[in-house]
């Protein structure tokens, strides 16, 4: 396994009486997308932040490619790390140019590769303009090119698409994949979770302050037993009725509807059985689909869940 | 080691400066410094009977008063903002994500504000000065530039306070009441209770202890340095002629000047350092 270029472990941090993040740990390996996902008040923005220093844990250790993220060279981690932050808020009375400027100078970056970001995040028609004119999709796309100065090896990014439109957002994911093939890590925490599942590496769901689960969404889903359904669709002339053909499968629910379509329900461990079943069968459906249990479906199956995990890596 | 990068610094007390030379606010304070100077060095005698340029000493004592009002203000008002607002506005986190470490991002915010304000005083006293050099010595334009120089040192204090109250206040909202109720303390409340007792108990009590109390407030101990030196004007500062000559040497009201710019920040600092 490599080693973590995030490492967190036995993370603490109290405001108060509320105890904001509890006991989590997990690693990110090297050129990973990684997701963090919880409700709203679940402790993801403060793991950011703790992960970049802006608040101290009360208990554990946290180090970025190997440092400690509040060490003695948090300068060169620092310089190493890009950030965007939610809500991204940056100075009205700059423009995009200066505003990258400020900021490359900031971490002694060749301001010569502002202009190539802008460009790279279709702001140069308003690289002159003053970030108030700017609407939020092109603050939060000027928030990413900020991120995005000095080539960091680790992005972290806190909810990064709200305000983007459906293009925007599908051009972001365009951008993170190119850095992964780069071998740049990246964290990034959203509420969108049709997003993430086919785009990220591993997922850790945060829950009251604790690690409730990590893993590849494929994992979590089995992890869980989450039902699949099989949607399944017969030629009209031919009687379409599965009920003989899946007996064998107990667990296995069948819904038919009046057109002859049926979903089928069952296991993630009866599912090869059943296509296979169903393939196999004199009349063949003519067609089928597996719906796999969204990220939705695992998010809102671990919310019920009582059990958290000590330690995960991705 | 944590080693202190002064280039960051720069770039963020850079950008300070930049701010307010652009939102126009160092040429309007220049302004309001130059409009009431002239103002007060031609008509500040007016009440004697007689108008126009009476003399550097008179002149001086004159901007003395209206300094000691309105610089403090001025600088409470350019730095209560400096750490809340960043902090409300949400752009905090990211500028400490950055390669700085906090002391740094509070000098840099501090500086490149001092330097805003020193700036407006320079150019709105100085202007002044060159109009009043016409015709008066050396060591008359000497006085006039220990003045500006005080006034200077004034401001930065009174700066110092306003960081510190900004890195307190929960909010700016919070941050600006803070910063009027310490311009009315020190400004206005602060002399008006010393006086007070003085005259209450007939002024022997507390004798000893109210020249010292002067120099707990940066706005009296501006005052003294000014007016102390010149012969003719104690005797117009009830207050002043309190002071024993000890407590009135310039280089001990320096040194006071001094703490105050000094110790406000540190102390600003203790409370930001921890993250």
């Amino acid at each position: 396994m490599n080693e973590s270029v995030i490492d967190v472990r036995g993370v603490r941090k109290r405001y108060g009486e509320v105890l904001a993040v509890d006991d989590v740990s997990f690693g990110v390996s090297a050129g990973r997308l990684y997701g963090l996902i919880g409700h709203n008040g679940a402790g993801k923005s403060t793991l950011i932040k703790l992960m970049l220093g802006l608040l101290a844990p009360d208990a554990g250790s946290i180090t970025i490619l190997g440092e400690p993220v509040l060490g003695p060279r948090f300068r060169e981690v620092r310089r190493r790390i890009g950030y965007l932050p939610e809500n991204v808020s940056l100075y009205d009375n700059l423009s995009g140019a200066e505003t990258l400027r400020f900021y490359a100078d900031m971490k002694a970056v060749d301001p010569r590769g502002c202009a190539a970001l802008l460009e790279r995040l279709e702001l140069s028609h308003a690289a002159y303009r003053p970030v108030r004119t700017y609407s939020k999709g092109m603050r939060q796309r000027l928030g990413f090119a900020q991120a995005l100065l000095g080539d960091p090896r680790v992005l972290f990014l806190d909810e990064p698409t709200s305000g983007l439109d459906p293009e925007g957002i599908r051009e972001f994911y365009r951008l993170l994949q190119s850095l992964k093939q780069d071998g740049v890590t990246v964290l990034l925490s959203s509420h969108n979770l049709a997003q993430l599942q086919d785009r990220v590496d591993g997922l850790a769901l945060i829950r009251g302050g604790r690690l409730q689960a990590a893993g590849t969404v494929q994992q979590l889903r089995e992890a869980l037993d989450l039902p699949v359904r099989i949607h399944a669709a017969w030629h009209p002339h031919l009687n379409g009725s599965p009920q003989d053909l899946l007996s064998g499968f107990g667990g296995c629910t069948i819904d038919t509807r009046e057109d002859g379509e049926c979903t089928i329900t069952c296991s993630q461990r009866d599912k090869v059985g059943v296509l296979s079943a169903l393939l196999a069968a004199e009349h063949a459906p003519r067609d089928l689909r597996v719906q796999e249990p969204s990220l939705e479906d695992v998010f809102l199956g671990y919310c019920t869940v009582p059990e958290q995990v000590d330690n995960a890596q991705v | 080691m944590r080693r202190f990068d002064p280039r960051v610094v720069l770039v963020l007390a850079r950008k300070e400066f930049w701010d307010r030379l652009r939102n126009k606010w160092i040429v309007a304070v220049a302004g309001i410094f130059t409009a009431f100077a002239l103002v007060i060095a031609y008509f500040g005698t007016a009440q004697g009977g007689a108008v126009g340029f009476h003399g550097m000493d008179v002149t001086i004592t004159s901007l003395v008063s209206l300094v000691i009002y309105l610089v403090p203000l001025i600088a409470l008002m350019l730095g209560y903002d400096a750490v809340v607002g960043e902090r409300e506005r949400g752009s905090l986190d990211l500028l400490l994500s950055q390669p700085i470490s906090r002391l740094e991002l509070l000098l840099g915010k501090y500086l490149g504000l001092a330097a805003a304000l020193a700036i407006s005083t320079v150019a709105g006293f100085g202007l002044v000065g060159v109009v009043l050099s016409y015709g008066v010595g050396l060591p008359a334009l000497a006085r006039y530039g220990g003045f500006v120089l005080s006034t200077l040192a004034l401001g930065c204090a009174f700066l110092s306070l306003a960081v510190l109250l900004s890195v307190k206040a929960a909010n700016r909202v919070t941050a600006s009441g803070m910063a009027i109720a310490s311009w009315f303390l020190l400004v206005l409340v602060y002399d008006l209770v010393l006086l007070g007792l003085m005259v209450a108990t007939s002024g022997q009590r507390y004798a000893d202890v109210f020249p010292a109390l002067l120099l707990l407030n940066p706005a009296d101990v501006f005052r003294i340095l000014n007016v102390y030196a010149m012969e003719e004007m104690r005797a117009l500062y009830g207050l002043a002629t309190a002071m024993p000559d000890a407590l009135a040497n310039p280089w001990l009201l320096g040194a006071v000047m001094l703490a105050w710019i000094v110790v406000p920040l540190a102390l600003a600092y203790r409370s930001f350092r921890t993250p």
